[in-house]
């Protein structure tokens, strides 16, 4: 499938992206990060298990488990601190 | 219902004005506003930044209305949060609430600013004398939220 990737806030600063796209063969977002992970460095170090971030999927915050929609717009962010 | 996510101040009065204008069924209208600080962690704060999803943003705060609107009879709902950069001070975020009495206003501004906490996404970055750094979200955060959800 292919998918929009944002990132947002540290992770962006971090990553030096805020915008990619990707022909991901992976089905759920918890697949994502695993994919994301393996590019190693800091994707390894910010997206390690018990690190703290989110993921949306076409805007809305959902768990690791949820399912990537082809075309999906997928976001990644710290947790947020508006407010 | 009023959201709006701008880089521009915003004027308390003018919109509570604007909420109770031509209608005379309101009975209350609570509001808070939030400032920018000059001291965070410990250590001076002399500017915040403000970033933001677009799009998502504005579909974040339309859910938090909605909900505030599901469990409490409202009469308006007014958000608005700047974005950009912003000095010790400045307002960053209004939530203003209408409602017939006073209870519903009162309850509902204070959901709404919670859940804003912890589900919109905006992320703070700061200028100190030490250069800049990310806000971290607060545990304290998480727990205000959850309290509207008794398990």
């Amino acid at each position: 499938m292919k998918l929009r990737i944002l990132y947002f806030a540290r992770l962006r600063e971090c990553f030096g992206v805020a915008e990619e796209t990707l022909d991901f063969a992976g089905a759920t977002a918890a697949d994502l990060v695993v994919h994301l992970q393996a590019r190693g460095g800091v994707w390894a170090e910010e997206l390690a298990a018990g690190r703290a971030f989110r993921v949306a999927v076409n805007q809305d915050i959902v768990a690791l488990d949820t399912a990537l929609p082809d075309h999906a717009e997928v976001a990644l962010f710290p947790p947020v601190t508006g407010g | 219902m009023k959201i709006r996510v701008q880089s521009e101040a915003f004027d308390l009065g003018a919109e509570v004005a604007a909420m109770s204008k031509g209608r005379t069924d309101i009975g209350a209208i609570a509001s808070f506003v939030g400032l920018a600080r000059d001291l965070n962690e410990g250590s001076g704060v002399t500017a915040m930044t403000l970033e933001h999803y677009p799009g998502m943003t504005e579909k974040a705060l339309a859910k938090l209305v909605d909900e505030a609107n599901a469990r409490w009879t409202l009469l308006d709902v007014t958000v608005i949060h700047r974005v950009g950069r912003l000095l010790p001070g400045d307002p960053i975020v209004l939530v203003a609430v209408a409602s017939q009495h006073r209870g519903e206003a009162f309850t509902a501004c204070e959901f709404i600013m919670d859940y804003l906490k912890t589900e919109a996404p905006f992320w703070k970055k700061e200028e100190t004398a030490d250069g800049e750094r990310w806000v971290e979200a607060r545990v304290s955060d998480d727990a205000a939220a959850a309290r509207w959800n008794p398990s």
